[in-house]
C-alpha cells in the first residue's frame, strides 16, 4: 500500500476536487460535508474521465401523497459527479450510480494527516 | 502497511469545461488505444459532426439565390433563436443534458490564428485523439432541414452547404470525408449537387437527412436513385431527433424523444426502402443506415419477414426475405446499446456486422462511441472488430488507409 499525497485539507473547497496521476492510474478526490471520498477517474461505462466532470445535486421527481407529479427539484442531501463523456451520475459518498444497481465507481481509502490529504492505492 | 508517499501529477484539467481542449477530453481514449495496443489498427469513423451554424455566415455567403441570401444576411444581427432560414429544433438544447456533457454544448476551445478553418483544427484534434484514420463529416443542426416547410430553402441551403464545405473544410485534409447533403423534396436539386459534387475527391457518396415526411419510394425520386446507382456511389440515411410530429409530442422528456425518434425515421424509411422493392430496382446501389443503434435492426428483420410471408402480394418486387434485403445494407454502429450483451451479439450476428458494420463516433455529441466500444465488445474476434472499426469502410468507400497516415 502506498500513500498518495494528493494537497493540504485546506484546498479543497466543500464539493470541490483535486484529480491527480500516478503512473496510469488517475484518481479523483472530492471534498463534501467535511469528508473526503476518491474514485478512479474511470467511468465504468465507457471509460470516461468521471472525475474531471461536473458537480450537481441529483435530481428528484416529486410526488403527492395522490402519486400524481408535482414536477422536479434538487435534492439536498445527495450530490452526484457527471461524467462529463456521457452524463452518467455518481453518488459523491457511496461512488454508485443512483438508478442502476451494481454500476459504481472504483473506490480509493482517504486518509488525513495533520491537516494533509493521502490516497491510499 | 505504508510503504512510502508518493508525489502524484495533478491532472492538467481538473474539470473539464466547454473551452477544454478535444485532445483532453479524450485523453483516456488515447491511453486505452496504447494500453491495448489497437491505436495502429484502421479505424474509419463513418458519422460525425461539425457545428456548421458556428460558420453559419460563411455557409449562407455560398447561397446562390440573392433574395435568400438577403434574408440569411438581414437575420445575422437578429437576437435569440437559431440563424436565420435554418429551421432548427430548440428543443435540441436539452442535449447536454443542462451543461452535463460540454463538449455538446460547445466545443470553445483556444484554436490558433491561421488560414485552416477552425473546424478542420477540431476536426484534426479528434482523430488524433481516437486513433482515426479518416472522418466522414455531417452538419448538425441542418439534419432538421428535411421538415424545412419551404422546400426551395432546403434545396438552397443544401447547395451552399455542400460548396461551402467542399471548399473550405474538405481541401484541407484528404483523411476528412463527406456524404453530401441531398435535399430530397427537391429533386431536380439533388440532381444538380450529385454532378456538380460526385468527382470531389473526398465526396463518398451522398446523404438523405431521414427526418422527413415525404416516402422515399416516391417516383420523383427515382432519378436520384438510378443516378447514383450509375456513378457507383453509396446513399446514406442520417436519422436525427424529432419532436414535432403528434405521437413525438407525447414525449415530453428530452430522453423519450431521443430514444424513440432516431429509430422511428429509420423504421419507416427502411421499410419503405424493402416493401416498394428498392433493393431489387436499385440493386447495385449500397445503403447506409445511420445513427439508430443497432437494437431496431433485428426488429424489424423479424417483424417484416413475420409479415411478409403472409403478405407477400403487398410486397410483389421481392424476391427474397426483407432479412435477406437487411442483411445486403450496411449500417453504422453509434449509439450502439450494450446493457444487455446477449442482445448485443444478436443483433451484431442478425446483420452480419462482420461485413455490414462500420464504427462511426458520432462526435462532438452527447452519446458518442469511442472506438474502443467496439474494440471491448467481448464476443467479437480480433477480425471482426478490425472490420468494423475501418476495413468495411475501407471496402465500402475505396479508401488506402496508408495513404490517410501518410499524409
Amino acid at each position: 500500500m502506498t500513500d498518495i499525497f494528493v494537497g493540504n485539507e485546506d484546498e479543497f473547497k466543500d464539493r470541490g476536487r483535486k484529480v491527480i496521476a500516478h503512473g496510469d492510474l488517475e484518481i479523483g478526490v472530492f471534498r463534501l460535508d467535511g469528508g473526503f471520498y476518491a474514485y478512479e477517474n474511470r467511468c465504468p461505462h465507457q471509460g470516461g474521465p468521471v472525475c474531471q466532470g461536473r458537480v450537481l445535486n441529483r435530481v428528484m421527481e416529486v410526488l403527492g401523497e395522490d402519486k400524481t407529479s408535482q414536477g422536479l427539484k434538487w435534492a439536498e442531501e445527495d450530490v452526484h459527479i457527471v461524467c462529463p463523456w456521457h452524463g452518467f451520475e455518481f453518488n459523491i459518498k457511496t461512488g454508485r450510480h443512483p438508478g442502476a444497481k451494481g454500476v459504481r465507481l472504483r473506490p480509493y481509502d482517504v486518509k488525513v494527516k495533520d491537516g494533509e490529504v493521502y490516497v491510499v492505492v | 502497511m505504508d510503504s512510502g508517499i508518493e508525489q502524484p501529477r495533478q491532472m492538467n484539467v481538473q474539470e473539464i469545461t466547454t473551452a477544454t481542449d478535444t485532445r483532453d477530453i479524450l485523453a483516456r481514449e488515447t491511453a486505452y488505444q496504447k494500453a491495448k495496443g489497437f491505436r495502429d489498427w484502421t479505424i474509419i469513423d463513418v458519422d460525425a459532426h461539425h457545428s456548421e451554424m458556428a460558420s453559419w455566415k460563411e455557409v449562407v455567403r455560398h447561397l446562390e439565390d440573392p433574395i435568400l441570401l438577403h434574408y440569411a444576411e438581414e437575420f445575422q444581427g437578429r437576437t435569440g433563436g437559431a440563424p436565420g432560414l435554418s429551421n432548427h429544433m430548440p428543443g435540441l438544447r436539452y442535449q447536454d443534458i443542462g451543461g452535463r456533457i460540454r463538449h455538446q454544448q460547445k466545443l470553445a476551445e483556444p484554436v490558433p490564428e491561421s488560414d485552416e478553418h477552425r473546424d478542420v483544427t477540431l476536426v484534426r484534434r479528434s482523430m488524433e485523439a481516437m486513433g482515426i484514420d479518416y472522418q466522414v463529416l455531417f452538419p448538425g443542426n441542418m439534419l432538421q432541414l428535411g421538415t424545412h416547410p419551404q422546400p426551395n430553402v432546403e434545396a438552397q441551403l443544401a447547395l451552399a452547404y455542400n460548396r461551402f464545405v467542399c471548399e473550405r473544410i474538405l481541401p484541407a485534409d484528404e483523411r476528412i470525408k463527406s456524404l453530401l447533403y441531398l435535399p430530397l423534396a427537391e429533386p431536380d436539386m439533388c440532381l444538380r449537387i450529385i454532378r456538380e459534387f460526385a468527382d470531389h475527391p473526398s465526396v463518398m457518396g451522398f446523404m438523405v437527412t431521414s427526418v422527413r415526411f415525404k416516402p422515399v419510394h416516391h417516383n420523383s425520386y427515382i432519378p436520384i436513385y438510378r443516378e447514383l446507382e450509375e456513378r457507383g456511389l453509396p446513399l446514406a440515411f442520417h436519422a436525427g431527433p424529432n419532436w414535432s410530429d403528434d405521437y413525438m409530442k407525447q414525449l415530453d422528456r428530452f430522453i423519450s424523444m431521443h430514444a424513440i425518434s432516431f429509430v422511428l425515421c429509420s423504421l419507416v424509411h427502411l421499410t419503405n426502402w424493402i416493401v416498394h422493392g428498392l433493393p431489387e430496382r436499385f440493386p447495385k446501389l449500397k445503403t447506409i443506415w445511420i445513427e439508430s443503434g443497432l437494437a431496431w435492426i433485428p426488429f424489424l428483420m423479424q417483424r417484416l419477414d413475420s409479415a411478409y410471408m403472409m403478405r407477400q402480394s403487398e410486397a410483389p418486387l421481392l424476391k427474397k426475405l426483407p432479412s435477406e434485403y437487411m442483411q445486403d445494407m450496411f449500417y453504422t454502429c453509434q449509439p450502439i446499446e450494450t446493457s444487455n450483451m446477449a442482445l448485443t451479439e444478436a443483433a451484431l450476428k442478425a446483420m452480419k456486422a462482420e461485413t455490414q458494420l462500420l464504427y462511426a463516433s458520432d462526435w462532438p455529441h452527447w452519446d458518442f462511441n469511442p472506438p474502443s466500444t467496439i474494440y471491448d465488445l467481448p464476443f467479437l474476434d480480433e477480425q471482426a472488430k478490425r472490420n468494423i472499426l475501418g476495413e468495411n469502410a475501407a471496402k465500402l468507400f475505396g479508401l488506402d488507409v496508408n495513404r490517410a497516415r501518410a499524409a
